[in-house]
């Protein structure tokens, strides 16, 4: 697990989890399919990848697919980041 | 052809699927009035069963009660049977407009509209009032009819967790650069039976300027002194800006709700709500018995504080026999079986034993959280629930779960 996914990893766990909530999340666990990360608060998700990485996400790349592990939501961030251009 | 093979098959298969998940859902069939005895065909085909009905909302006990079904026929004699009309085309009686006034005394707020039904009325409450610079913030464990209103609006959307509100103030203050922000909440959740905290939701908004939703469903007509709701128990009448309910449940229990609260906002609503403008008028027949109904209410307290009086009774006859029941006030009392498969077989033995509930799990809860509910009525006697936790007891001990917490439960039965 690199930097990025763990930063990904710690702040689902503490905005989805609740504090008696024994579920495992771990980096492929099912976010969206498996009920933790509702299809409302997947914007503040977004909104925290955008600002922790200083990127934009487009909306057509927000899809409940790319958001739905830990592993794609950081593949996801690289490959934005990796298109921004340089100032 | 219209219907290709390869489509029906799709259905098929579809419907297999659910089937060998162990989700398909199969009606009882009761053979009479809803009532807290019924006699139950289930499955289909099966003789009819009596049992001890703890799975209605029929809360205060007024379904079929007397009075009820006499200002139902005599609604049915002096206004008719159907309006075959929306309600700005030209199906609003005087009636109509009664009711609504009757709702806005009773629930303490500005004005009403009613709906088809409260799940129509959630359709389209937040539709007509907010667009994109506005911000909807709902608790996770709203009600499926809030979060599919909440999808056919443009305003986005946030969440935050079940009644945290440490989580809801972080929200509210990073939706601060939004037009309008709206907290949206169940007043009693209807799947885990506990009460929002209303009075620290209504202080938070005030704090950041936000607007109050209630969805009172399972509280309007029982909860708080008077019955008016969880605006009434939490004490914060009157500071509730918009609210949704149901006759559906304690109120009488035919269907109908509304959108009640700020003047403006009710009004807009009567401007635009697509479920309102577009689909029929609730028929006079349940207008008029609404009316009966707030009336009973209104009379006395005697219903609601006899419910309350079955409520702790049950709750603390299933806590002495050692199950794990939710914590909370209202007359919906979940006992907490965490495993789907155990929980469904609970309720079919319950079922031979001559009680009628149902099991819930995923997805109408959250996973490793399946579990019975029950609703108690207050046209329960003492006998019926006594006898009704005789069942528990004797199915409790077959499963051995009776004495278990949630640990226990889940090391022997999975999650
Ligand atoms: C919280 C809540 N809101 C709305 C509804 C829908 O009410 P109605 O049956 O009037 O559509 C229900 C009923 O299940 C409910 O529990």
């Amino acid at each position: 697990m690199d930097d990025l996914e763990r930063a990904i990893l710690d702040y689902v766990r503490r905005e989805y989890l609740e504090e008696d909530d024994d579920r495992q999340v771990g980096l492929e666990t099912p976010l969206i399919t498996g009920g933790i990360v509702d299809s409302f608060s997947m914007v503040s998700l977004k909104r925290f990848l955008e600002r922790k990485n200083d990127i934009e996400i487009p909306d057509a790349e927000a899809t409940p697919a790319a958001f739905d592990s830990v592993r794609s939501i950081a593949a996801l961030v690289r490959r934005v980041a990796a298109r921004r251009v340089p100032v | 052809m219209a219907y290709p093979e390869p489509l029906k098959e799709r259905f098929r298969r579809g419907l297999e699927e659910i089937r060998a998940a162990g989700l398909y859902k199969q009606e009882r069939i009761l053979h009479g009035p809803q009532d807290v005895r019924v006699e139950v065909e289930f499955p289909a085909g099966e003789l009819p069963r009596p049992v001890i009905n703890l799975c209605a909302n029929n809360y205060l006990g007024l379904s079929s009660h007397p009075r009820v079904l006499a200002a139902a026929r005599a609604g049915l004699e002096a206004r008719g049977y159907g309006m075959s009309s929306v309600r700005f085309i030209c199906g609003t009686q005087d009636l109509h407009r009664r009711l609504e006034e009757r709702l806005t005394g009773f629930l303490g707020t500005e004005d009403t509209l009613l709906f088809p039904s409260c799940m129509d009325a959630n359709a389209g409450v937040f539709e007509a009032l907010f667009g994109e610079q506005d911000v909807l913030i709902a608790d996770r464990l709203v009600h499926a009819s809030i979060v599919d209103g909440m999808r056919l609006a443009k305003a986005q959307t946030d969440t935050y967790k079940h009644s945290d509100m440490g989580h809801l103030e972080e929200k509210l203050a990073e939706h601060l650069d939004k037009r309008a922000r709206v907290v949206v909440t169940d007043g009693v959740f209807s799947m885990d039976g506990d009460l929002a905290k209303l009075d620290e939701i209504v202080a938070l908004a005030e704090k950041y300027d936000a607007l109050v939703f209630v969805d009172d469903s399972h509280a309007t007509g029982f909860i708080g002194a008077r019955g008016r709701g969880t605006h009434e128990a939490k004490g914060v009448l009157g500071r509730v800006d918009l609210l949704t309910t149901t006759l559906g449940k304690a109120l009488g229990g035919a269907s109908g709700g509304c959108v009640s609260g700020r003047s403006e906002l009710v009004e807009t609503c009567r401007q635009r709500a697509r479920p309102y403008l577009f689909s029929n008028s609730v028929p006079p027949v349940i207008v008029a018995a609404a009316l009966e109904v707030l009336d009973l209410i209104e009379e006395s307290t005697a219903r609601r504080d006899r419910l309350e009086e079955n409520t702790r009774l049950w709750r603390r006859l299933l806590v002495e026999a050692g199950f794990d029941v939710k914590p909370g006030e209202s007359p919906i009392v979940p006992i907490m079986l965490y495993n789907a498969r155990l929980a469904q077989d609970f309720a079919r033995d319950l079922f031979e034993e001559g009680v009628f509930v149902v099991g819930f799990f995923f997805p109408v809860v959250p996973k490793g959280q399946a579990r019975i509910r029950t609703q108690v009525s207050a046209g329960h006697e003492r006998a019926h629930l006594e006898r009704a936790l005789e069942a528990f007891v004797a199915v409790g001990r077959r499963h051995g779960v009776l004495g278990l917490g949630k640990r226990e439960i889940v090391e022997r039965f999975g999650a």
